[in-house]
């Protein structure tokens, strides 16, 4: 086994141990982990099957099979980092609607509590 | 009788809203309509918060700073909870002068349309703002006359009246940042009508202006995507 292999599986098992912590913590949402594990799965699986990635590499028509890394992973993160800026404006969204909602609220409340005072 | 509500979206306006409140409470209308103040405190980091209570208006006070436009919908929202039949819209810096309300109104009477825009640039008079934000203006202009088809000169006045349908519209969908010219484009799609009127401004006597220097060019590029997507976007 080549110590390149060793140091991207001992590094890919510990970021999958990362991801699976803090999904048990409740830091990060399951649906938000699954391209997580998902990736680093595939990451550990080919770290560990040397002519996967040549063979991928030569269906795909890519002469070296680095570049076949380098594309899709820079290609995946793309659609990742589109992906969280939906979640944000999402966020966004529901924040204005709920500080709209408890501002009207609190007028209501105000003018309840007056009329129990009087 | 007419209800009509006056919102005024605030940050960071302690200095200039009791004149601006107190020059609206001096403000003669038509016997038939019945004037409310409503101040929209949109998370205001100075003492807007208390000077608003201590004056005779109802205030919407936003537990997060959400911008003009999620401002001023809060004050359209509380409109439509509360039924009125008009809603203006006017800036805390006392930028609008309250005396220029009856002719908003009269506008209205005359011509029935949903929204009326105060203007600054039918007849010049008064404060016309500096060179730049002029050029800016005639871009929008154009830019309007393009995704609208109509001619609105002064399309990023702050100083406007909602009629119930523009109320309605406004509650339910309203852009966030910089929303004059994109909510004229949403409006004009939904088939209202808008009509301007020429007013006087003032120089704003506190507080600074949404739209400041080293901002203007992503103003103008975010505002003219925002209206390039209200056009194709379906009401």
């Amino acid at each position: 086994m080549l110590r390149i292999q060793i140091i991207i599986i001992i590094a890919s098992v510990a970021f999958l141990f990362l991801v699976f912590r803090m999904v048990v913590k409740g830091r990060l949402r399951e649906e938000y982990s699954i391209i997580w594990l998902l990736f680093t799965g595939i990451l550990v699986v080919f770290s560990f099957w040397e002519k996967g990635l040549l063979l991928v590499a030569n269906l795909a028509g890519i002469y070296l099979p680095t570049n076949l890394v380098f594309t899709t992973s820079i290609f995946i993160a793309l659609v990742y980092l589109l992906h969280l800026s939906v979640v944000a404006s999402k966020l966004q969204k529901q924040n204005k609607l709920l500080a709209q909602e408890m501002a009207l609220m609190k007028i209501e409340m105000e003018k309840l509590k007056e009329e129990k005072t009087k | 009788m007419m209800d009509i509500l006056i919102i005024i979206p605030c940050f960071n306006e302690q200095a200039s809203l009791p004149r601006l409140i107190a020059d609206l409470e001096k403000v003669k209308l038509p016997e038939k309509y019945n004037l409310d103040i409503c101040v929209v405190n949109d998370f205001s980091s100075d003492d807007t918060r208390q000077v608003a209570k201590g004056l005779n208006v109802t205030l919407i006070d936003l537990p997060v700073n959400l911008g003009i436009g999620g401002a001023v919908q809060s004050g359209l929202k509380y409109a439509l909870l509360h039924n009125y039949d008009l809603a203006m819209q006017m800036d805390g810096d006392g930028q609008h002068p309250p005396a220029e309300l009856p002719k908003m109104i009269e506008c209205y009477e005359k011509t029935g349309a949903n929204l009326v825009i105060g203007s600054r640039f039918i007849v010049k008079e008064g404060f016309q703002s500096s060179f730049l934000r002029r050029l800016g203006i005639t871009y929008f202009h154009w830019l309007n006359r393009f995704f609208t088809g109509k001619s609105i000169y002064d399309s990023t006045s702050g100083f406007r009246l909602f009629d119930k349908k523009a109320i309605k519209l406004s509650a339910r969908y309203y852009p966030d940042d910089y929303p004059e010219p994109e909510s004229l484009v949403f409006f004009s799609k939904a088939g209202l009508s808008i009509k301007e009127t020429p007013v006087v401004m003032a120089h704003r006597s506190g507080g600074q202006s949404s739209i400041r220097s080293f901002t203007s060019f992503y103003y103008c590029v975010k505002v003219t995507l925002a209206m390039f997507f209200s056009f194709i976007r379906k009401p």
